[in-house]
Order: C-alpha cells, then structure tokens, then sequence
C-alpha cells in the first residue's frame, strides 16, 4: 500500500463518529453600525491609512503631493491612474518588478472589523505586486465596506480565483523583543482611499 | 546521550531572574493584548465554541475531506504529494528540488517543517535553506530552534540579535534598534526572494470545498517567496484541512487576535491554483497524526491551530521559556501533542504543568489542554514511563491514604519531618526547603483536635 | 441538613485553625455537622501525578466515611474539584455519584446552597485575595480574565459581607501561584519563580494578608513569604468569615 492508501486507510479507522457542522448564520446578525469609521479606526490602528475621497482626481492630487512621482516606477491596472502610473509589466518575468516603489490596485470590498481589504488575481496584475511594491494603495468603494469575516466570505461565494488575499495595513514584524517595525517584506505603506 | 528534561532545562533558565522576568512580562503583554482584542467581539466565545465544532466535524469526518481536498486541488493544476512521515516528507522535498536542480530554497514559517527537522536533513544533502521569517532568520543564524509557534525569538534580547546581524548581515558593531535591524534584513532577504526558484511553506487552513490553501503571515514573506519562485512547496499536517470556505471566517477571527490581538494578519493569502507555467505542491503529512486521531482522549489536540496562545499564557511556559521543552512545539499544546511522537522522550512534559486551566480558556478551538495534560501523567505512569522511585513513593502513599490508622500515625511524623506530606514525596533533597520556609508545625491535628472538643458528634 | 466536614489531609495536619474556622463558621449558621475521623485523603495527590489507578483506596474510604449526609463540604477548591471529577467506586456508584453531586467548596456552598447575605464577622485590613485555579477554573468559583463573560466571585461576595475589610485590586487577578502539587519539588525552579511573583504582585499593592480558599496555595505562598522575612501574612478565607480571633 503507497502512503496515500495508507493514510487514509488508517484516517477512516480512526476517525469518530459523524458529528454534525455549526451553522454560522448568528454571526450575521447587528454588525452593521459605522462601518467606515469602524474600518478607518482599524486601519489606522494597524499602521494603515484610511482616506475618504470623493472621486479619483481626489486621489491623484494626494498622490502627487506625497509622491515625487516622475521619479519613481508606479503601477497600476486602473484606466484612470494612467496619468501617474502604467500597467506595462511582464507577466513571465514577476522579478522585472522589484523597482517599483508604488502600486495602486483596486479592491473587491474592506472589512470594517479588522481593515482587511480583498484582492484576487483578477485585479491585481501580478501576485506578487501587492508584496514586491515598496509602498501600496488600494481603493475601494465606499458601498463595499462589509462588517464581518462573515460577509466578507459570503459576498466572495464561490467564486473560483487561483490566488486571493485579504492584505490589512504594511507588512510588519515585531519579532526583535515586540518592537513594532512596519517594512518588514512586503509594502512599507498602506494607504486605502474610500471612494 | 540523556538530554535534559523540562525541570533540569527550566533551572537553568531560572539562573538568571532579571531575564525570566524580562520574557515573562513580554509575553504576558502579548497575553494582554489578547484579552483586549477578544474582549472588543461579543460573540467572541460563540466563535470558540463554533470553531471548536467545526474542528470536531472536520476530524469525523477528515477521511472524505481530504480525498475532497486532494480531487479539488488536483483539478486546480496542483500536485499532492502524501507522506506517512517526517522521514518520507523529507524526501519528497528534497527530490523535488533535485529533480528541478535547485540547490537553494527560501523557506517561510511551518512549524510542520520543525517537526520533521527539514532543514538538517536538506543541508546533509548540500541544499541551503534561508528561512525569511525575520524571528526564524535570526535563530537560525544563531543556530538555534525556535523557542515559540508564533515568536520564534522571543528568548532574544535585541543586543544579542544586533550582535548576530553585526557578525552575519553587517550591521554597525553595537546597534541593537530593531527598525535598523528589520532593515538590514529586508535588504538581506529581498535579494533572497530575488535569486531562489524554490520557496517552501507552511499552510494554516487547507480548504476541502475548493482545494485551495491558506497562509497568514504579517511580514509577506511567504508571498514574496512563493510568487517569485518555478515552485512552490507547501507543507501540512492532515488536520489542517477545513471542510468549507466559508469556515475561514471562523478561523481568521480567531488566529490573528488569540496569536497577538492584532484584529488579522496583514496577509491571508488564499492559494488555489499555481501560477502560469510554475509548479504548486502540496505535501500532506502524517507523522503520527492518524494515531492521535485513534486516541479518543487526545484527539481533539489535533484541532490546534497554531496560535500560540496557550505558551503566552502558561506561568510556566513564561518561565521557563520554549527551549525548556525540547520539542518543535513548546509550551501546553507541545506538551499534549509530543507524547504521541515519542512517549519516552517527552514523558516529562506533560508534568510541566500546574493544571492552572488558562491554556483550555484562551484556546480559540477550545482543546481541553490541561485536562489532557492529566491524562497524558496517567497513559505515560501506566506505559512505564516514570522511575521506580516515583512509583514506590507513589504506592506508599496511595497504602498510608487508604488505612486510617497509618494516615494517623504518619500524619504526626510528618508534622514533625514533613517526610510524608504529599507535596513531599519522591525527592532526595528538600526542593521544598530551598527558596521556601516550611509551614509552622502545630501542637496537634484537627482530627485531635476534635476528638477533645466536639466529643459527642464523633462518629 | 446534615453536613460532612472534609478535611484536606494537609489541613488536619498542618493547619488545623482552618478546620476548626470552617466547623464553627456552618455551626454558628445552624448546620448539623460533623466530621468522619476516618477520612484521610481525597487520592489527588496521587492522580495528578499520573497514579490514578492507585487512588481506588482512598475512593472507598472516601465514599464509606461520606455517606449518609446532604451535603459534603470542604475549605478547599482543589480537594473538591478532584472529588467531583473523578470520585468513582466500582462496587458503590450511586453512592459516589450522590456524594460528587453534594460535595462543595466552603466559599459556593454558602453562596449557592445557603446563599448567605450577612456575616457577623469584621477584618479590619488590608487584602490579596489569590484565586486558585481549581476552584476559579474548575469549579468556577469566580470569572476567569481569559473569557469574554460577565464578572462574578463567589468568594469576593462574601468577603465584602465582611466589615472593614480592604481587598485591593491586583494586577494579574488570576495568575496560578506556582504550587501545583507534586508540581512544586518536580520543578522547583519554576514553581518558586511563580510563588515569589505572585507574592510580589500582592506586595506592590501593600496588602497585610493574602487570603485564599486553598491552603496549599497559601502554604506555598507563605514558605516564600517566611523565607523573604516579609510581613504579609497568609490567612484562609474560613477564618477571615468565620471573624479571627485576632
């Protein structure tokens, strides 16, 4: 017998009896005050920043002032960041993008509770943007702040992604004596606008 | 060679007060964090209890998820690999990489990978593994195991790791600031994750439904390492698969806020399918994890999901720090779960405990660990695992106990010597008298007393 | 109602004044009790030391001298959780299945079951009050920090029916005290280390006494204390209600 056969033999020998799966319905219920000073409270307690802005000039501008952006590599899938940035990269060759200093993707929807945003492979132009970018920018409509894990999971359903990730605020360690650094591996920023 | 046991490694950790109390208090801030962060979710004991059932239904019924799991994943591009031990776990990694002619692999955090000593068996075989979680890079360059799940270099002090990255990385001689240090590594690990066409990783929860994988990391190291490489291993226990996706958001409410009371990691990443024209393997191991599930009063240790919560509450764990446990996993949880690896070489560990219960109270899938903790004490007396002395102390006692007449007459002795009190029994010397005064001995017992004073209730 | 008085076995021989608190604290509140002489020990000693096996001895004793009366009770936590937990006597379950239905820790027997709202008692100083974790996690005698639930202490409701008492606030409420049993000579290190922080805690906060309703915790915590010369006294929470002959 190969060691598959041999594992799964040995799981249905000893597993217990059937039980039966929670539901999880009542997790559901009275979460939906506040969301967006709920999700920009804790964003901004993470390390992330959370921006309110009425359109996407809104977002340039900012973008303008705080980035010497002609001087840096900055990438976005989005039609109305071609202004400030480009969606020019090579899909086979992931490593070309470890100069880029910004990358400004959309997310699908935020999670109020813990400021988690969501990205799957359709939107993000490469797996490893939203990592190797040195600083990121994820925007968001403000209808799609959703309470919980919960409805973050219904609203995903079932669809079929080959990568996503729920990314909230800068790649961070605090692994030398508890000391909080943000910058560890992935992007050194987060700023997430509301639109 | 006899190694040491938890009692003989925590005196020596206990050499030096000023640091037990350092580590001590970091880690009970972690644990104060924790409350703070589930104290803010009403439903937080819901969630537990509910995790808990999950976990209960995925172990009933974990022979059709996992075959669930395997067809899913297949049907996603990727490669299942199935090893019945650390040894064949081992060897798949390693002839994956020969296969490709990979002789370097940046590896980020799985504690599976511990367990089965991946690393020392790649190195004999002339592989070089960098480990790109900061706290693992740095005990690994210090040559060290981890001391904890989550915070593998808690027992470091920051001048003592500015020290290593001095001798290792370069920095300046004598700086110690962790924002310098964190740096230093980013600059280190980036070329790494630039020049590496292997990464290796853990899994957190493996999703039956869809056959995807998830992996929670607050530096992106895993990210980085798994999307810039031609393959991509990812390494799991049988246990860590779920039955549904929506079940991760049980999983990710609780991980993150019982681990450090952050509300999520900064990346949950959801791995379904490789990437165009890369390689996705996943290896699911055994290494005695069937056994466990055979065990009916241990099984519900395998619905752990390494957060680590149980060592930052355990008053022992905080001081006697992880390395005291010698084993991948250290601290309450570690302590119920190696026994079934090796019941001679971790039967002390189960009695590293007081059975206080804040390891069963803070666990977000309610295992039940110091009641395990119990009855493991009972499976290793019974299995033969404990001294002859301990043994002979035991039966004199549970003889004195049963007979009044002997409890009497030992019970004035021992008001005198203390010889026979239960909490001294099984020692050569006075453990108890070293940093602790005996109790004053008083002129008679109760039960003397009583015979003299509430004569007519006697019965 | 007649009650059993359990004495722990380190308590009969070491500290008898918590024994004779307790017997007068139920008599003073009309309770028929008495004390079987012929009870040793409740076989905890030996259970938590992996010897469970052997404890059958003291499960019969232990089921022979407490038969026969409504209620069973202890001034110990500890004592009690193992009884009700794993008190079984192959010849006699009914009888062992009443007496770990009926047997109580002194502190919830006179808030559950005689649910007490006076006490003529005063303790005119300043307090610790240490959980011990079987009472508070295993038999519950208190909330636990470690949940997210509504705050309750069975012992603190009774020590606030006392006069003039001051129980201050401690920074880590429900930290175990390092005794542990066996747990204290095995890993001696470790359980001095956590007796002294505990110690430390209730001295940072200039308590006089440090109560409790488990006596080994407290003998534990007084070797430490004797040992560091320290003024802070230990006192068992029976003789704080029951009104110390001071």
């Amino acid at each position: 017998m190969n060691s598959r056969d041999q594992i799964l033999a040995a799981v249905k020998a000893n597993q217990p009896e059937l039980t039966p799966l929670p539901q999880l319905d009542s997790f559901f219920k009275g979460q939906e005050t506040a969301l967006i000073e709920k999700f920009t409270q804790v964003l901004n307690g993470i390390g992330g920043k959370v921006i309110v802005v009425a359109n996407t000039n809104e977002i340039i501008s900012l973008l303008k002032e705080n980035y010497s952006l002609d001087q840096i590599r900055v990438i976005s899938p989005l039609a109305s960041m071609q202004e400030i940035a480009n969606n020019n990269i090579d899909n086979h060759n992931p490593h070309a993008l470890e100069n880029v200093e910004l990358a400004i993707l959309p997310a699908h929807f935020a999670v109020a509770e813990n400021g988690a945003c969501w990205l799957d492979e359709s939107i993000l132009l490469d797996r490893v943007l939203p990592f190797i970018t040195q600083h990121l920018i994820l925007i968001v409509n403000k209808v799609n702040v959703l309470p919980t894990m919960h409805h973050a999971y219904e609203k995903i359903g079932n669809e079929q992604y080959g990568y996503g990730a729920f990314i909230a605020g800068p790649s961070k360690t605090a692994d030398i004596e508890q000391s909080l650094v943000l910058g560890a591996h992935g992007a050194r920023s987060l700023w997430v606008f509301l639109v | 060679m006899k190694t040491l046991d938890h009692a003989e490694r925590a005196d020596i950790f206990n050499e030096d007060e000023k640091r037990v109390d350092w580590h001590d208090e970091t880690l009970w801030w972690i644990r104060q964090k924790r409350d703070k962060s589930a104290h803010q979710i009403p439903e937080w004991e819901d969630l537990r209890e509910t995790a808990s059932a999950i976990k209960s239904n995925t172990l009933s019924n974990l022979h059709d998820y996992l075959l669930e799991f395997e067809k899913n994943a297949l049907q996603n591009g990727v490669i299942i690999h199935w090893a019945a031990d650390a040894k064949e776990h081992n060897e798949i990694v390693y002839r994956l990489l020969k296969e490709k002619g990979i002789d370097k692999m940046v590896k980020s955090k799985s504690m599976l990978t511990e367990e089965c000593h991946l690393n020392e068996y790649l190195e004999h075989q002339g592989i070089e593994v960098i480990d790109s979680d900061l706290g693992e890079r740095i005990v690994q360059l210090a040559k060290e195991p981890p001391s904890h799940i989550v915070l593998p270099c808690i027992h470091k002090k920051k001048e003592e790791i500015g020290e290593l990255f001095h001798e290792h990385l370069g920095t300046p001689k004598g700086n110690a600031d962790p924002q310098l240090l964190t740096e230093a590594a980013r600059v280190h690990l980036r070329d790494t994750f630039l020049t590496r066409k292997a990464a290796l990783t853990g899994v957190n929860f493996a999703v039956a439904e869809t056959g995807e994988i998830v992996i929670c990391t607050n530096e992106g190291n895993a990210d980085m390492g798994a999307h810039l490489a031609d393959i991509h291993i990812a390494c799991m226990g049988i246990e860590k698969i779920i039955p549904k996706r929506e079940h991760l958001s049980v999983f990710l409410r609780l991980l993150a806020r019982s681990a450090t009371g952050q509300p999520i990691t900064t990346y949950s990443s959801h791995f379904a399918k490789p990437r165009d024209g890369k390689e996705l393997h996943i290896i699911l191991v055994d290494n005695g994890r069937t056994r466990q599930l055979g065990r009916e009063e241990f099984r519900n240790s395998l619905k752990c999901i390494r957060c680590g919560a149980c060592m930052n509450t355990c008053p022992v764990y905080r001081r006697s720090g992880g390395h005291s446990y010698h084993n991948a996993i250290a601290g309450p949880i570690g302590a119920i779960l190696a026994p079934n690896l090796d019941m001679k070489q971790y039967a002390d560990l189960p009695f590293a405990s007081t059975l206080c219960g804040s390891c069963s109270n803070v666990c977000p899938v309610k295992i039940d660990i110091h009641d395990q903790l119990y009855k493991w004490r009972q499976v290793l007396v019974k299995e033969g695992y404990t001294t002859t002395a301990k043994q002979v102390a035991m039966k004199t006692m549970a003889t004195t106990l049963s007979s009044p007449a002997l409890y009497k007459l030992a019970g004035k002795a021992a008001r005198t010597t203390l010889k026979y009190a239960p909490f001294m029994v099984n020692n050569k010397f006075n453990a108890w008298y070293l940093q602790r005064d005996m109790p004053k001995v008083p002129q008679s017992s109760f039960g003397e007393w009583y015979k003299i004073n509430r004569k007519k209730n006697e019965q | 109602m007649k009650v059993a008085l359990f004495i722990p076995c380190y308590v009969d021989q070491f500290y008898p004044n918590v024994a004779i608190a307790t017997l007068e604290l139920l008599e003073n509140l009309g309770l028929d009790v008495s004390y079987p002489t012929s009870q040793t020990c409740c076989g905890q000693p030996m259970a938590n030391s992996g010897f469970e096996h052997l404890a059958g001895g003291c499960n019969s004793l232990f089921v022979k001298n407490f038969s026969g009366f409504d209620y069973i009770v202890a001034p110990s936590g500890s004592c009690v959780l193992h009884i009700t937990e794993h008190l079984h006597d192959d010849d006699q379950p009914e009888l062992a299945k009443h007496i770990k239905e009926t047997t109580y820790e002194l502190t919830s027997f006179l808030t559950d079951v005689l649910k007490i709202n006076t006490l003529n008692s005063s303790f005119p100083y300043k307090v610790g009050m240490h959980q011990s974790c079987h009472g508070q996690r295993g038999l519950k005698l208190s909330q636990m920090t470690e949940l997210n639930a509504p705050d309750f202490s069975k012992p603190g409701q009774l020590l606030n029916l006392v006069k003039d008492i001051e129980v201050v606030e401690l920074d880590r409420k429900d930290e175990c005290c390092g005794f542990g049993g066996t747990f204290c000579v095995a890993e001696e290190a470790v359980s001095v280390k956590m007796g002294k922080d505990r110690v430390n805690d209730h001295a940072k906060h200039n308590v006089e006494y440090i109560t409790g309703v488990d006596m080994s915790c407290l003998m534990h915590m007084e070797g430490i204390l004797n040992r560091q010369q320290s003024p802070i006294k230990i006192i068992h929470i029976a003789e704080i209600l029951n009104g110390v002959k001071a």
